[in-house]
């Protein structure tokens, strides 16, 4: 027993310093989401009040509301639920259940969804403007608006609906055909009902993305003046227009309006989220 | 004699076509057709309006020319201050979301308690679910005052408020992708460091962030592509006058404030004014989908080192 | 499993002499490991003679790799993982309050059951260890000398910047041998090293373990009793307690030298797993 070894040694400084930017960076995005909350909330809270949900806008800061705007993204979000959901886990369905991988035209699909996830909104705005509104002569309309949404927020329906329907274990599916049930039976008796919370989930926070967009709505043209109540084949506006409206004019109250209608919109979002987390939660099943 | 002598043939066709199962399987490769379609629409809407452009306008001209001036007389088309627009507010987003999205996704996978990322997880997913139209109400409103007030002489509208904030929205998307990745690598490699005598910092940097270097850097190329095609911070911060600078303190326009400003102007359809759209919607698109091609085939790669 | 029923033969195809005894490398005292709680390891006491091969044979949840661990303080990395008692490494407490585990592990070296070389080259493989300790010299040598103590050179050296993932199952093991002496520990703890290779693979593995007790004091993890019969000078036998709530925990039953446990075990519970009545 000879060798005296030492263990100590001295401070670490690299590596304290390291962790100290890796905490750095968490910082930078908590303290912005903080100070934004905590900004809007402060400029905003004043305004929130029954004036801002049932009274149009208005030239007159003290009377103007944003009830149209609200009601607008309230109806969209309700048509893009309605298309989104048919269709995304239709194509979902699809490519998981009964597409073939190894086909290359499925292969393209795939990949063609992943990337219509990437484009930017701005571009779907274009395919709007120039199909929607012009091409097929709709108009710039609610349904219009609602019609470029839900191609939006599409393939972010699918990819969630496909992680859905891959999370329901094989032995499901398997006990089904085994028992001589078709391809659509096993689908729709099985493996439907158990990726439903996933599904569910996966619906509301794509529609929670697509109301908060902008650009899009711009391209169909939501109109940033609107006083009456949004009718589906009527012009429209929404909160996220609405915001953008109050934001570019110059006088204090406008942009205090902005905060406003900000904090109404974050409100939906949250509440949004919150159902979709709880449903998460509730309905989650560990296979 | 009442036994049978033989057994009965045994039938194991159908006997009849499962029209209801084809019926079902059309219909849903039909949802399928919906993205189809959506790609063949945004490409038809991009390029044959800007093919058209380009028959008035010559695409060289387009692409070097310096001023763009599409409502004056005469006209002048060079795209080169939106481009430079956008990737002057891409700079100094990027410059905020790639170091400090890997840096948080470093310390989430590797440092972090699971208490600690049960909480920081979620805040960075609220952080990517805010509006981007809040955002550019954020940058206007709250940090280009913010930046007068600590000494930098900004305009009203500027390249640096739109950027950084931009990088903030940004960062939660490099975050989470980088974060992916490295909870991938194989904790037996993470061990075989750590029982040479490496300290977690080492472990991270030289074992874990290259070995998931794939996926790391398609998370990177994801957040440009998103800092190329964002709309509204830029719209509402970066203002709308289309100098050809990369002063950050200057106001820009980029492509896309320039579509959706244009777009929602009145301008008569079939116009070659009316076409700038698309022109300058087609190159950005170009811009985003080579990004975006890129990106995915880093993942693809990723995911088949480990899964 | 044991395939036979007769008592374990140490002939002199195996152990060729017992390597007398040396001083004491490792002195356990009371060690226990419990993870949440629950108690894995139970009081265990014993000594690890330098330049010697020690065994730890036991059937499985017996918590033998958990008690590897203690001695390179790689349970630190687990939370809610608690270590009790006492290591001592050449007489300074392995568990001290200014020990700093990184430094252990730089002296303690660690082979574990499935090979894991780094996706890099052979030879970033090799270096990583010197490089993280800063000797930034003479690279080549060391990396050379740790391949050929690891009985590697000859069959890599003309391909030192390859991907060390493209080597086979046994060469990727010895590979984390030879980056496990680049750092040039005084002990190597090896987890089941050659479970995962075929039996080719097996014979060199135990053949270098000889070679290398001439320098290093090995303290090895199997579950194949004859393995340890073959490399080992002491052996330890651990057995699993089961506790009324089926709470396993695992207890040392015999230490002894690795003939001794083989032909005339003290504990009932040693000839009962070295014959394989159980196990």
């Amino acid at each position: 027993m000879t060798t005296v070894n030492l263990k100590r040694r001295g401070r670490d400084v690299k590596g304290a310093a390291f962790k100290g930017v890796l905490l750095l960076s968490l910082i930078v995005g908590f303290a912005t989401l903080v100070t934004l909350l905590v900004d809007v909330f402060r400029k905003g809270w004043q305004y929130v009040d029954e004036t801002l949900f049932t009274n149009p806008p208005s030239i007159d800061p003290a009377i103007a509301g944003a009830r149209p705007a609200i009601l607008a993204t309230i109806y969209l979000g309700l048509m893009v639920i309605l298309f989104t959901v048919p269709i995304g886990v239709g194509t979902a369905i699809y490519l998981e259940e009964y597409a073939d991988r190894r086909r290359w035209y499925n292969r393209l699909l795939e990949l063609n969804i992943q990337n219509l996830a990437a484009v930017p909104s701005i571009v779907y705005g274009i395919l709007g403007l120039a199909f929607i509104v012009r091409g097929l002569g709709l108009g710039q309309v609610l349904l219009a608006g609602a019609l470029i949404l839900t191609l939006l927020v599409l393939p972010n329906m699918i990819i969630a609906s496909r992680e859905a329907l891959r999370a329901v274990p094989d032995t499901i599916r398997q006990g089904g055909y085994a028992l001589g049930a078709t391809q659509w039976q096993v689908t729709a008796r099985q493996v439907l009902p158990a990726a439903l919370p996933g599904i569910a989930t996966g619906s509301i926070l794509s529609v929670s993305r697509g109301i908060g967009e902008t650009a899009p709505l711009i391209m169909v043209g939501a109109v940033t003046y609107v006083a009456f109540d949004p009718t589906i084949l009527g012009p429209f506006t929404a909160l996220p227009i609405q915001i953008y409206q109050w934001v570019r004019l110059p006088q204090e109250e406008f942009r205090a309006l902005a905060a406003a209608a900000i904090i109404v919109l974050l409100g939906i979002l949250l509440s949004l989220n919150a159902v979709a987390i709880w449903l998460r939660n509730r309905y989650q099943r560990r296979w | 004699m009442t036994g049978r002598a033989e057994a009965a043939p045994v039938r194991l066709q159908s006997g009849r076509v499962r029209y209801g199962e084809l019926l079902i399987k059309g219909l849903l490769g039909f949802c399928a057709l919906v993205s189809v379609a959506t790609t063949v629409g945004i490409i038809a809407a991009l390029f044959i309006p800007a093919f058209e452009f380009f028959q008035e306008v010559s695409i060289v001209e387009f692409l070097t020319g310096r001023e763009w001036a599409p409502l004056f007389e005469p006209a002048l088309f060079g795209v080169v201050p939106l481009i430079v627009g956008t990737l002057s507010v891409t700079f100094w987003a990027v410059l905020i979301a790639i170091p400090f999205g890997l840096g948080s996704a470093i310390y989430l996978s590797e440092y972090a308690s699971a208490r600690t990322r049960s909480f920081l997880k979620p805040m960075l997913e609220v952080l990517a679910g805010i509006p981007t139209i809040v955002y550019g109400y954020f940058a206007l409103t709250f940090f280009t005052p913010l930046l007068r007030d600590v000494g930098i002489s900004v305009d009203i509208f500027n390249v640096l408020s739109a950027g950084l904030v931009m990088g903030v929205m940004i960062l939660p998307t490099v975050a989470s992708l980088s974060e992916d990745a490295m909870a991938a690598v194989p904790r037996d490699l993470r061990d075989g460091a750590f029982a040479l005598g490496a300290t977690r910092r080492e472990v991270a940097t030289r074992i874990v962030v290259p070995a998931a270097i794939s996926g790391v850097t398609a998370s990177f190329v994801l957040g440009i592509s998103r800092a190329v095609g964002e709309t509204m911070i830029v719209l509402v911060a970066a203002g709308q006058q289309p100098n050809l600078t990369f002063d950050p303190r200057a106001a820009v326009e980029t492509m896309s404030a320039f579509i959706a400003a244009t777009g929602a102007g009145d301008v008569p359809t079939g116009s070659v004014e009316y076409k700038t759209i698309f022109a300058v919607g087609a190159t950005l698109f170009v811009m985003t989908l080579i990004l975006n091609v890129i990106s995915i085939r880093l993942v693809e790669r990723f995911r088949e080192e480990y899964e | 499993m044991s395939v036979t029923d007769a008592p374990v033969k140490i002939a002199g195809d195996l152990q060729r002499e017992s390597t007398p005894r040396g001083a004491a490398v490792f002195d356990v005292q009371n060690v226990g490991v419990s993870y949440d709680g629950n108690l894995a390891v139970h009081e265990v006491t014993l000594p690890i003679y330098e330049k010697q091969v020690t065994a730890i044979i036991g059937p499985s949840g017996c918590g033998k790799s958990t008690f590897i661990r203690v001695f390179n303080r790689m349970n630190d990395l687990i939370p809610n993982a608690k270590v009790h008692g006492k290591v001592l490494y050449h007489g300074a407490d392995l568990y001290g309050k200014d020990v700093d585990p990184v430094e252990v592990r730089k002296q303690i070296g660690m082979v574990f059951q499935k090979p894991n070389p780094f996706p890099k080259s052979i030879y970033d493989n090799v270096a990583f260890g010197p490089r993280v300790l800063g000797w930034r010299k003479e690279l080549d040598e060391r990396v050379e000398r740790a391949l050929r103590r690891a009985a590697l050179w000859d069959e890599v050296k003309d391909r030192l910047k390859k991907n060390a993932l493209g080597l086979s199952g046994g060469q990727q093991q010895r590979l984390c041998i030879a980056r496990a002496l680049a750092t040039e520990p005084d002990v190597i703890l090896m987890d089941e090293p050659a479970s995962a290779l075929d039996p080719i693979a097996t014979t060199r593995i135990e053949d270098l373990m000889h070679e290398l007790k001439r320098d290093y004091t090995i303290l090895i993890v199997t579950h194949n009793m004859q393995q340890a019969a073959r490399v080992a000078d002491m052996t330890a036998f651990f057995s699993v307690d089961i506790a009324p709530e089926g709470d396993r925990t695992g207890i040392l039953v015999e230490y002894d030298e690795t003939s001794k446990i083989f032909t005339q075990p003290s504990d009932q519970r040693t000839e009962d797993y070295v014959t394989g009545r159980f196990g």
